[in-house]
């Protein structure tokens, strides 16, 4: 693409901004913000495979198409969105085409947590939102990150007091009803000293034409706190997804990931973990389930920047058709991050001749005292674990099936909601058992 | 046990075969019948796995000559899972482990294959687990191995048990077990031994492919044979086993040798 052709695509995806209403009095400079981000994506460019950080990922067939705001909210009936709900949540924030449903959304008054979106709840807690939002998923030089940000106005906001358990995990599902739109999710979580909650981020479709999400979450923990994300892409066939997610995390806090890729034509994931105090601690974890067509790229980045943290990181790409899946997975230790402990594994299956993954996982090391591994496999299924399958009377295909299956089940598992985790075991099960 | 009225059920004549186009077996010769224990003995190396392997159908191993009929079929005929369906079940040596899969899950679907190829019922989840408690009993195995990973985690004696499980499941008209005395204690051969006896029955067989003699003390086999270069070399009673546990093999392939030669003498 050049950069005409860029430009001119950005700034049809940022005509319908400046119909955005002006954010409330305590909340004025979020207008600014806003402005901040419109500036930004008139200096940037859309990525292209010249840059280094989008390689592997042509996303021409995304700017080729044109995509609007949503207008209005598309009336749905809890009936509509029933069989994405999760039994154990405690609260659900529900967003259809990026805009605010609140007549499908359900908040615990007596929770202890505060759930709201911007323009709702934003005034009551102005202080804390503008310490944090839009402070750790930085715009300058991520086009998306910023034209999220220039369209910033229902945002799911998760505020976790101290000390306070929330009980149950937190809910925030995008549902996409209608073709061409582009929706912006926005979500911030801010977790307090010594809280614990699980979010669970969820990305639907109730339709199969082309839109496009272009989603940033950002979440700060506190020192001690304690938070599970939970995040499930399950997009329409013909969507296009990309998400930035920018995490910090405090003295000896806890962040535990596991993001999920089932849908999308094209879908891209970036995650930045900092770790900007003592003694945090991640686990990073991850699933791409793909087939035919799709692209499913996931890039994270985990900062150690401080010593006696922790990280975690299990990979796994499950590529069939003529899919291509890239995962980019960078562990950063800063100078001074003495005692940093890591470990990172990408496992990749590739159940066809025409599927294809990159796997990239980078160490970056400038302390001394450190224990980092790291490893990356692509492989077939093992034909011994075929054998001893068919042995036993299953037939070949179905062998295959459920040892796909089981190299899936293994993300999964680490799921911390049981009907989440058999929502998703079940469409794995069907999704495998459908691979060409 | 030996049967009057018995039928064939394996038959084996010049069997050849080869791995990595190494040849392993070279014309072996065997023959089963309903109702019979038979102990296949050898040293390392003689092809005793490789033949318990080439008669479940493992892919890497390739027939190059002779016949295998089980039941009056062609074996080679049939894929291995078409074997198994047959009734031709093997204990791995090695049990695999599969991560992410449940043995409950597992163990029904392989039931229920079998019990749809029968044309009998199948057992939703319940059922089944009903079904598969009674027969952990039979090898006391711990029912928290149902929720399990298959053999993720299992000691070596847990593997076997669990190989003995399916083949309680599956009741097999051949079960050959490879190897299924090996890395267990004394407790659990006893358990394990316990376990295929009382599955034995008239219409079915065993073969035991074994190194040791200790087995034999608790499975007691109708014919003993050595084999030796891929090849039965000699065939007896269950009192060879006790003669080769104090003489070796050595005396087996030398009298073989001479045997051969008497016979080129003879022709």
């Amino acid at each position: 693409m050049n950069a005409i052709a860029a430009a001119g695509y950005l700034e049809s995806l940022l005509a319908g901004q400046p119909h955005l209403p002006a954010a409330s009095p305590a909340l004025g400079w979020i207008n600014e913000l806003r402005a901040e981000a419109v500036d930004r994506v008139g200096e940037l460019t859309v990525p292209s495979l010249r840059d280094e950080d989008w390689r592997f990922t042509d996303i021409s067939q995304l700017t080729r198409l044109s995509f609007q705001r949503a207008q209005a909210l598309t009336p749905l009936l809890p009936a509509d969105i029933e069989r994405f709900h999760i039994a154990e949540a405690s609260n659900r924030l529900v967003f259809v085409d990026g805009l605010y449903a609140p007549r499908l959304s359900s908040i615990a008054a007596d929770s202890g947590v505060v759930v709201t979106h911007l323009t709702e709840g934003g005034a009551e807690h102005a202080a804390l939102i503008e310490a944090h939002l839009g402070r750790h998923a930085n715009f300058g030089n991520n086009v998306f990150a910023a034209l999220n940000t220039a369209f910033l106005q229902d945002a799911a906001l998760i505020l976790v007091p101290r000390n306070t358990t929330v009980s149950g995990p937190l809910h925030v599902l995008f549902i996409a009803t209608q073709a061409g739109v582009a929706s912006y999710p926005r979500c911030l979580l801010v977790a307090e000293t010594g809280s614990a909650v699980t979010l669970i981020e969820d990305y639907v479709a109730l339709q199969e034409a082309a839109y496009f999400t272009d989603a940033v979450t950002e979440i700060s923990v506190a020192d001690d706190a304690q938070v599970s994300h939970v995040r499930v892409q399950r997009e329409g066939t013909q969507g296009f997804h990309i998400a930035n997610c920018a995490v910090s995390l405090a003295r000896a806090s806890r962040y535990h990931s596991v993001s999920v890729a089932l849908g999308a034509r094209l879908s891209r994931y970036n995650l930045n973990v900092l770790q900007t105090g003592e003694g945090a601690e991640c686990s990073v974890d991850g699933l791409a389930l793909i087939a035919s067509r799709q692209l499913a790229d996931t890039h994270t980045y985990i900062d150690h920047a401080r010593p006696f943290g922790i990280s975690r990181q299990l990979h796994k790409c499950i590529v069939g058709g003529a899919a291509h899946a890239v995962f980019n997975g960078k562990i950063m230790v800063r100078p001074g991050a003495q005692r940093t402990d890591s470990a990172q594994s990408s496992r990749n299956l590739l159940l066809s001749d025409k599927a294809y993954i990159d796997t990239q996982p980078q160490l970056e090391i400038f302390a001394d005292d450190v224990k980092c591994t790291h490893g990356a496999t692509v492989g077939q299924l093992d034909n011994e674990e075929v054998f001893y399958l068919t042995s036993r009377g299953l037939s070949d295909d179905v062998a295959r099936k459920l040892l796909t299956y089981a190299f899936g089940a293994e993300i999964i598992e680490r799921i911390p909601v049981a009907s989440l985790r058999q929502q998703l075991a079940q469409t794995v099960l069907a999704q495998t058992s459908g691979q060409p | 046990m030996i049967y009057q009225d018995s039928r064939t059920l394996l038959e084996v004549r010049g069997l050849r075969a080869t791995v990595s186009g190494i040849e392993i077996l070279k014309g072996l010769d065997f023959t089963v019948n309903s109702g019979e224990v038979h102990a296949i003995m050898g040293p390392n190396g003689s092809g005793k796995s490789t033949f318990a392997k080439v008669l479940a159908g493992h892919p890497a191993y390739t027939v190059t000559g002779g016949t295998v009929s089980f039941m009056g079929r062609n074996l080679f005929d049939l894929a291995p899972e078409e074997r198994a369906r047959a009734g031709v079940f093997l204990a791995f040596q090695y049990p695999i482990e599969i991560p992410g899969v449940a043995n409950s899950q597992f163990l029904r679907l392989a039931y229920n294959t079998l019990q749809a190829q029968r044309g009998k019922d199948e057992l939703d989840p319940l059922e089944f687990d009903d079904f598969v408690r009674e027969k952990m009993k039979l090898l006391e195995m711990n029912p928290d191995f149902l929720d399990r990973s298959v053999n993720e985690g299992f000691s070596g004696g847990e593997k076997k048990r669990n190989e003995i499980l399916q083949m309680a499941i599956l009741e097999p008209r051949l079960a050959i077990l490879d190897e299924t005395d090996s890395g267990l204690d004394i407790d659990a051969l006893r358990i394990v031994s316990q376990g295929v006896n009382q599955l034995a029955n008239p219409e079915s067989a065993t073969v035991l492919v074994t190194h040791y003699q200790r087995l034999l003390n608790y499975i007691v086999p109708d014919f003993v044979h050595v084999m030796e270069a891929g090849r039965i070399i000699k065939t007896g009673g269950k009192e060879l086993a006790l003669e080769l546990e104090t003489r070796g093999y050595d005396w087996v392939g030398a009298e073989h040798l001479e045997q051969e030669a008497a016979g080129r003498v003879a022709a």
